[in-house]
């Protein structure tokens, strides 16, 4: 599965599995937020990475 | 004109699928479909020579189908090498693509194929070639060969090809210096206006089509899965150990992270030139996110985290290199048994 802040891209190249990214710049981060808050956030992209590797094509 | 014809078992005649596992084997002259293509190359065109193989073979010993069919292909003297049609069969349209490459590259005669245009082989080898559009539907033999001949001819006569729409062939997506009358905003403009009106224009932005690529099953027991984190985004070990280039890169590599919890800017540069890295140089995990694969690892959420990640930098890079990185990053995952890979793309 891919993470990317470029969900336009991954989608025309048939990506299947894929999570919107925050940022081409930080794309599992934010440079803004507070330490604490910015891994909050990372590891809630994350979490939803594995759901979708869980998902199968039906869900 | 000395012409090689490649085909398959099945067009050869030879039989089907229970024939896919048929060697290379050469017959002097034309055989099936290569009669009629030898009359439409016209008068001076001879098959000299017709190499054919089976399927499952010519895919599975590739290197040395390549090498035997090259090699006779050099003994006939052939001035032109073609190969199918092949329509929508894909391990045919695969083989007949890798020939042609490898004769184009090696004996430097000009190369003709045909295929449909899902065939695998498309995808893999329209930038390389000219490949006619088959079509489908194996009923429209004598169409694809007057196509494939057509293009064969003036390959062979040097002559310019014309854009893919007028000769027949699958577009290969290179970009030509044409003069035109008008400029590019007078085009614009008048498409936009057709655009609002409903009438037909046409883009002159080519959109790459990928072929789809089912999805595989979704992972069923993530607690005990081994993951890997795989980055486009050109973060590598300090010194940049593999000379991952910043653009156009050929290359990627695999680093440890072993006994590793939280990756450190120190530690760490970025080789990519498309994006500002500060905020990745102050703290990679915003790239590859380690800190938190580590938190699940510890709490059980996920089975293991695989101990080295992969990089390399998605930037400005020819699609048949990408490509060849991704089988060359699967295949190691596959073999260090891997269960699921997140990819993070800048």
């Amino acid at each position: 599965m891919q993470i990317t802040a470029a969900l336009p891209v991954a989608k025309m190249v048939g990506a299947n599995r894929t999570v919107l990214g925050n940022g081409i710049v930080h794309v599992v981060g934010d440079a803004g937020l507070p330490a604490e808050k910015e891994k909050e956030l990372r590891r809630k992209l994350v979490e939803q990475a594995l759901r979708v590797l869980q998902a199968s094509e039906n869900d | 004109m000395r012409v090689v014809h490649y085909l398959n078992q099945f067009f050869a005649g030879l039989g089907g699928e229970e024939q896919a596992g048929a060697g290379l084997e050469e017959r002097g002259g034309a055989v099936g479909p290569g009669k009629l293509l030898e009359q439409l190359l016209g008068a001076d065109a001879m098959i000299v020579a017709t190499l054919i193989c089976g399927d499952n073979f010519a895919v599975e010993n590739s290197p040395v189908v390549i090498a035997d069919a090259v090699s006779r292909i050099r003994h006939a003297r052939a001035d032109l090498f073609v190969a199918g049609p092949c329509f929508l069969a894909g391990r045919y349209g695969m083989a007949s693509g890798a020939l042609c490459v490898a004769v184009q590259t090696m004996l430097g005669i000009p190369v003709i194929t045909g295929m449909a245009m899902e065939n695998p082989g498309v995808d893999l080898y329209r930038e390389t070639l000219y490949i006619a559009d088959s079509g489908d539907s194996t009923a429209k033999m004598r169409q694809a060969l007057t196509r494939m001949a057509a293009l064969a001819g003036k390959l062979v006569r040097g002559e310019s090809i014309g854009l893919p729409r007028d000769e027949g062939y699958i577009p290969r997506g290179l970009i030509r210096d044409q003069f035109v009358g008008r400029t590019a905003g007078e085009r614009l403009v008048d498409m936009v206006l057709a655009k609002v009106k409903g009438a037909p224009f046409e883009s002159e932005m080519m959109p790459m089509t990928f072929a789809p690529i089912p999805a595989p099953p979704g992972v069923k027991d993530l607690r005990n899965a081994k993951i890997m984190l795989i980055t486009d985004g050109g973060l590598v070990p300090k010194g940049n150990p593999d000379k991952i280039q910043g653009s156009a890169a050929t290359r990627w590599g695999s680093y440890s992270v072993k006994d590793c919890n939280d990756l450190q800017g120190i530690d760490y540069e970025i080789s990519h030139g498309g994006y500002d890295a500060q905020f990745v140089r102050q703290d990679p995990d915003r790239l590859v996110p380690l800190d938190v694969m580590r938190e699940l690892e510890r709490e059980g959420a996920i089975g293991k985290l695989h101990d080295e990640f992969i990089s390399t930098s998605g930037l400005a890079n020819p699609l048949s290199n990408t490509r060849r990185m991704g089988r060359e990053m699967a295949a190691k995952a596959k073999q260090l048994g891997i269960d699921a890979i997140i990819v993070t793309s800048t």
